[in-house]
């Protein structure tokens, strides 16, 4: 009887460690984003990697499963379609052909356990809807739904705080606002929202109870709120503007006491649209910072900030030349000083449609690293003054006896026709760049940067890496690296483009 | 009667010696005022003690993203420009502890500080603030801010602070943020920390 129990004990623990060997843990389920609602996909986390059970994918996507035994692997059919995969690989055979997985596909106990990379990679190869894993906001969208990604920043803190959300692609948005907060409707089926911020004035952006709603509660120090909402094809962007509820008041004197708190306004049309609308992309002016006597930043082995700076514009220049057609004017074509000016009478003078700037970084912090996109952010003054020359613009009589409205905005303020496109180009310059590269943790800043606010088309200042940084100096120097910096561009730069003409098509 | 004048000096030379033991030990006895205070940096031949005000400082954060405000002892001025001459020599010279950095080039000094009516505060400082400026964007925006908020936090007079160097409008420190207009206070660099 002992040895009856002992043995049994022996088989029970050897069963425990092998089980237990794959160190398994349950992880924070995705959640699966269809038509008929959303639904979680439990998963699990075994040596770092996430992995989902066949099992479950079989009931929640309807496929077949099946063990071979012999072959010691397993069968996902659909509809007639099938993918192979065998334990221990980190492949799987879709219809013939090999795609590769993060991580082995594993065998525990009866279940067989795939990355969760095998639901975009694998299983969207044989099945008849779109499935799309997004993992930083850890959601699976199936089939045709509209989710929108929803991005949220305090562009500043204020008073007065001013909010951005950005939903990309653009869907209608309604505002509302009520006592202590404002409701964000968007028409879509839900949002793709991975987390709440907050700051200033605005307590918090969070979603709504709603899936297709978000909520912006305000702080108690907060007056009546204000929201603009710019809507093109690609973005829809809502700037919330929030005053201080002393300063509010007597600085907005509300003339009809039966008027509600100031609705949300449609963004008024622009009149210079229809003017710039006909005029297509033909010059892009690319700035490689500093140079001459001005070296930039300089890195612990040498390496400078104006020639990384002239070696990334060039190649840029190449890919834009070569595959947009268009013509490229860098502000400095070899190592001499340039004043800042310069640089923007460069953009000026040659009518160009964008600017960008090519920096590298530099901290006093070694650790810090990533890159970061500037745009403009004009002072209180320098607003006013932009304010006060567009309200008062002189009319001139034209032929025909029409009258012709100038707008008298100084010139090293002509930024601020543009500062509305700028944002959207930072915003798909970061998209881009973080594609390719690493990015800082504070990756877009709106800031009173010299170049930019002379420049009178849209403009953003690009600080590639930080040269700082010496694993970031080390990658630098390579080719590798600014082909793929110059590549990310360039991509944001078509991206922008395309939304550009789109948008200012009457 | 001899012995009475030996008896007479013994005493009087006693009570001398008791005297001296006196004023020795209050001489190297801790000043009576603030004894929990840290060691106020005051020059030993100025026994009396300067008045100070407690102005917020602003620092390089660990995370090189922002500026981390501290509380510093200032000396107390007689006047609102003296006072601002004195936040920003504080500004310019104090060393935080680590992992905390100045944001300011080393050897900066304040060549003048004044206040317009309009409530404009100019900082002129020394070319090394440009010559010494190790670059970068963010960097750069550190130390224009740290200066700023210097002034505006403690100054209620300063409503926006405009840097010079070397006695003129400068278009920028090391190439990025534009300094030809007064600035005003920038809170969203600021990130509040439990360093004092």
């Amino acid at each position: 009887m002992p040895l009856r129990t002992f043995v049994v004990a022996i088989i029970i623990l050897a069963f425990v460690a092998n089980t237990g060997g794959q160190d398994l843990t349950q992880a924070t389920p995705l959640i699966m984003v269809s038509r008929e609602g959303r639904r979680p996909i439990p998963t699990m986390v075994q040596g770092g990697r996430e992995v989902v059970a066949l099992d479950d994918v079989a009931g929640l996507f309807r496929v077949t499963v099946k063990e071979d035994t012999l072959a010691g692997g397993v069968t996902v059919s659909y509809r007639g379609r099938t993918i192979v995969a065998s334990a221990n690989r980190p492949m799987a055979s879709v219809e013939g052909r090999v795609v590769s997985l993060p991580s082995p596909v594993i065998r525990v106990g009866n279940r067989w356990l795939v990355p969760i990379e095998f639901l975009s990679v694998a299983l969207a190869s044989i099945y008849d809807q779109r499935i799309e894993l997004r993992r930083a906001s850890r959601l699976v969208v199936v089939g045709d739904v509209r989710l929108p990604r929803v991005t949220t920043n305090i562009d500043f803190a204020g008073p007065p705080t001013r909010a951005s959300i950005e939903i990309s692609p653009a869907a209608a948005v309604t505002v509302n606002t009520e006592p202590g907060r404002m409701l964000v409707r968007v028409d879509a089926d839900a949002l793709d929202f991975p987390s709440a911020t907050g700051g200033g004035l605005v307590q918090l952006i969070r979603q709504g109870e709603q899936p297709n709603q978000l909520v912006v509660t305000l702080a108690d120090a907060a007056g009546a709120p204000r929201a603009t909402v710019t809507t093109a094809n690609n973005v829809a962007r809502i700037l919330i503007e929030v005053p201080a509820a002393v300063a509010a008041e007597p600085a907005t004197p509300n003339p009809d006491p039966r008027a509600p708190t100031p609705e949300p306004r449609a963004p008024e049309p622009d009149p210079r649209a229809s003017i710039i609308a006909t005029r297509a992309w033909q010059t892009i002016v690319i700035d490689p910072g500093h140079g001459g006597d001005d070296v930039g930043v300089r890195g612990a082995k040498g390496i400078e900030e104006k020639q990384l700076t002239l070696d990334i514009a060039r190649r840029l220049r190449g890919m834009i030349e070569n595959r947009l057609g268009l013509r490229v004017i860098l502000t400095r074509e070899d190592d001499r000083t340039l004043g800042l000016d310069d640089r923007a009478a460069v953009a000026n003078n040659g009518k160009a449609n964008l600017l960008i700037s090519l920096h590298v970084n530099g901290s006093r912090v070694p650790e810090q690293s990533g890159a970061e996109i500037f745009h403009l952010q004009l002072d209180r003054e320098s607003a006013e003054v932009v304010r006060v020359a567009t309200a008062e613009g002189a009319s001139l009589p034209t032929l025909g006896g029409g009258v012709r409205r100038l707008d008298l905005i100084p010139w090293d303020l002509a930024q601020a026709r543009h500062l509305d496109e700028s944002s959207v180009l930072a915003s798909v310059l970061q998209e881009e760049l973080r594609r390719q590269v690493p990015m800082s943790t504070h990756p877009v800043r709106e800031a009173p940067m010299r170049l930019l606010a002379a420049a009178n088309m849209p403009a953003a200042l690009v600080e590639v890496a930080y040269l700082t940084n010496p694993q970031q100096e080390a990658r630098l120097n390579t080719d590798d690296f600014k082909t793929t910096v110059a590549q990310a561009v360039f991509s944001a730069i078509v991206r922008f483009r395309a939304w550009s003409e789109e948008s200012q098509t009457p | 009667m001899s012995l009475r004048v030996w008896w007479l000096a013994f005493v009087g030379g006693l009570a001398v010696l008791v005297l001296i033991a006196i004023s020795i030990a209050r001489m190297y006895a801790p000043p009576r005022t603030a004894p929990e205070e840290a060691p106020v940096a005051s020059a030993p031949t100025t026994p009396k003690e300067t008045a100070h005000i407690t102005a917020t400082l602003f620092f390089g954060a660990p995370d090189g993203q922002s500026l981390a405000p501290m509380r510093r002892d200032v000396p107390l001025a007689d006047s609102v420009v003296e006072q601002g001459r004195q936040i920003v020599t504080a500004q310019l010279t104090e060393i935080p502890p680590a992992p905390y950095v100045s944001v300011i080039p080393a050897g900066t000094m304040l060549r003048a500080f004044y206040v317009t009516d309009r409530g404009d505060a100019f900082v002129d400082l020394s070319s090394d603030v440009v010559k010494g400026h190790p670059g970068g964007s963010l960097n750069e925006l550190l130390t224009v801010y740290a200066i700023v908020n210097a002034v505006s936090a403690n100054l209620p007079v300063a409503k926006r602070v405009q840097i010079l160097v070397d006695g003129k409008e400068a278009d920028t420190i090391a190439g990025h943020v534009d300094l030809r207009r007064p600035l005003t206070r920038n809170d969203s660099l600021v990130r509040e920390t439990d360093e004092k």
